[in-house]
């Protein structure tokens, strides 16, 4: 196994959409993981923001540059288009202002790659639909008391979302991450239906 | 070329962690042309040396000490073996700059009174101490003296350079003075200028040396000197070093050597002998014009210098950046961090930055080990990973 393919699927995918060399600004970057291999088999120019110690250090580990900053208070150190992508992954439903981060990512970046999970999907609307239960899924694994995700959203709550903040949605690709990728037919064809997690490129509209 | 070889294996006070006995060295440098424009003819500098020095000479980190720092900044002196030097807990075998691997210089700043030339050294045009005829030294100025003392010692780039408080400031002019040198840098709860609480508190300690009836305008040596001066900057010092919390959770309110209020002026909180004890210790060790020199020199730093902005200033400086600040540190809070690492980030510096949660205040720098260790070991191993990597082979 590569170390690709020992990345969480949804950062493969976001990989193989940055370009060779690109800057890229990773927005909740963990400890690193995408990171290093946007630097490693892309020669990218990376940096990254994070909040947890443990991963700011092991990202450091990595020789990676990664300053500890809270997102909710935007990304004010970086000039317009500082970056050529600006990654957000898995984090969008966290913050507190997503409208606000959305429109900081695409002020200092050229296209922003975000991921979450869709609230939208089949299982999470059953869940709601059947049980009368905030959903508690292999993608969206809280109780609703204790879930750091305070701003769920579906692909289709998305589309909007993006529209309203000035930016324009590229490319949306829809992925299944809890699980082999089996439904991609379904997918393409239903996204807000069948894909537990959704992939947008965004760029200013 | 004094040698420079790695400290004394087996001596009957290694422990473990320990870096052992450590000499203390002396280089000479001469005609130093200094930032206020006068030139000493002649700076003796005290150094110490950890670790090995690498074949390739690419393992060299300079630590540069704080106020009241000095040369010994690890290990013990053959002299004075019950006493570890200042940064022990950060400098030896498998410690956050691990001499195993990694080759410490650390000096005695310029204008210090810990054996470089200083205020208290003898001027050789009158053969009397300098007192205050000493010419004020900036942080540049012990920046130059440190990059004179590595020529003489044949090193010509630094893996990391290295310091808290305003050994962080020295660190931070390294960069912008020999970014060329200087392959990363780690300033520790510093800043790129002190504001106006800083110098205010800086200003009270000066102000109470200067008006000691002892002070006799800087040339006290062999007289009275002026102690209760110097002890009632020090006094300030730690009050500013310290937090509400860790005052509260240290001394709290508790009497000393007594159960009920004395009615009388004398000392009786536990927080009152503390720093009565403190400043007392200090004038023991340190000498009052040094205090006024490196309070000068840090209230006048301030890395914009002639440049329009803190990015500016920065632009060029190749290194890799480490910063780190405390979350109860009000005297180098970490807010003047953020702007440092804002200004970096904004010209595309490599730079890493973490608030480390602390009670300590600003002393956390000194206190705080284990939280720091995981961010600068994993820092230099990966600079000096990168360094050898690029090295031509």
């Amino acid at each position: 196994m590569t170390a690709a393919e020992l990345l969480r699927s949804d950062l493969r995918r976001i990989i193989e959409l940055v370009p060779e060399g690109a800057r890229v600004l990773d927005l909740g970057c963990g400890d690193g993981a995408l990171m290093a291999h946007l630097r490693d088999t892309r020669g990218c120019e990376v940096r990254g923001i994070e909040l947890d110690a443990d991963r700011i250090a092991s990202a450091i580990g990595r020789g990676l540059s990664v300053v500890q900053a809270d997102l909710d208070a935007g990304l004010g150190a970086y000039d317009a288009a500082a970056f050529d992508v600006v990654v957000l992954s898995q984090t969008l439903q966290v913050v507190r202002r997503p409208a606000y981060l959305l429109r900081e990512m695409l002020r200092v970046g050229e296209r922003s790659i975000l991921t979450f999970p869709n609230f939208g999907h089949w299982r999470v609307r059953g869940y709601l639909a059947l049980r009368g239960r905030m959903p508690v899924s292999r993608s969206i694994p809280y109780s609703w008391y204790d879930t750091p995700n305070i701003h769920h959203t579906t692909l289709t709550d998305f589309r909007d979302f993006v529209a309203a903040n000035g930016g324009s949605i590229e490319r949306e690709i829809p992925l299944h991450v809890a699980g082999p990728d089996r439904d991609a037919y379904v997918q393409r064809f239903m996204p807000n239906l069948f894909a537990d997690t959704a992939l947008a490129v965004v760029r200013n509209a | 070329m004094p040698d420079i070889a790695g400290v004394t294996q087996s001596n009957p006070w290694d422990d473990v962690g320990s870096a052992g006995v450590v000499p203390e060295r002396t280089a000479t440098v001469r005609d130093v042309h200094l930032s206020s424009g006068e030139v000493l003819e002649r700076v003796d500098v005290v150094y110490e040396t950890l670790g090995t020095l690498s074949p390739a000479r690419d393992n060299v980190v300079l630590v540069c000490h704080a106020l009241s720092g000095d040369a010994h900044v690890a290990g013990r002196r053959e002299s004075d073996p019950g006493v570890v030097g200042w940064w022990d807990a950060f400098v030896g075998p498998g410690k956050a700059i691990d001499t195993d691997h990694y080759f410490v210089v650390a000096s005695n700043v310029l204008g210090g009174c810990s054996g470089t030339t200083g205020p208290s050294s003898i001027d050789p045009r009158t053969g009397k101490p300098y007192g205050l005829d000493f010419p004020i030294v900036t942080i540049e100025d012990m920046v130059e003296i440190q990059a004179r003392l590595l020529d003489s010692l044949g090193i010509d780039r630094l893996l990391a350079v290295v310091g808290g408080s305003m050994g962080g400031m020295q660190a931070l002019a390294w960069a912008k003075q020999h970014p060329q040198r200087v392959a990363s840098v780690l300033g520790i709860a510093t800043t790129w200028r002190l504001a106006a609480q800083a110098i205010a508190f800086n200003e009270v300690g000066r102000t109470a040396i200067l008006g000691d009836s002892a002070f006799a305008d800087g040339a006290y040596y062999g007289g009275p000197q002026p102690k209760h001066g110097l002890a009632i900057a020090r006094m300030i010092g730690h009050i500013t070093y310290l937090s509400d919390e860790s005052m509260r959770e240290k001394f709290g309110r508790r009497l000393r050597d007594r159960d009920e209020h004395a009615f009388e002026f004398v000392s009786e909180f536990e927080v009152e002998s503390y720093l009565a004890y403190q400043g007392r210790r200090f004038t023991e060790r340190f000498d009052a014009n040094t205090y006024l020199y490196m309070t000068k020199a840090m209230d006048y730093f301030d890395l914009i210098g002639q440049d329009g902005t803190l990015a500016d200033a920065l632009r060029g400086t190749p290194s890799r950046w480490l910063v780190l600040s405390f979350s109860s540190d009000w005297l180098f809070p970490t807010y003047q961090s953020r702007e440092l690492v804002d200004a970096l980030r904004c010209i595309g510096a490599r730079v890493s930055y973490a608030e480390i949660p602390s009670p300590y205040g600003h002393d956390a720098f000194l206190l705080e080990p284990e939280q720091q260790y995981r961010y600068i070991s994993s820092f230099l191993s990966s600079v000096l990973a990168e360094e050898r990597e690029e090295a031509p082979r």
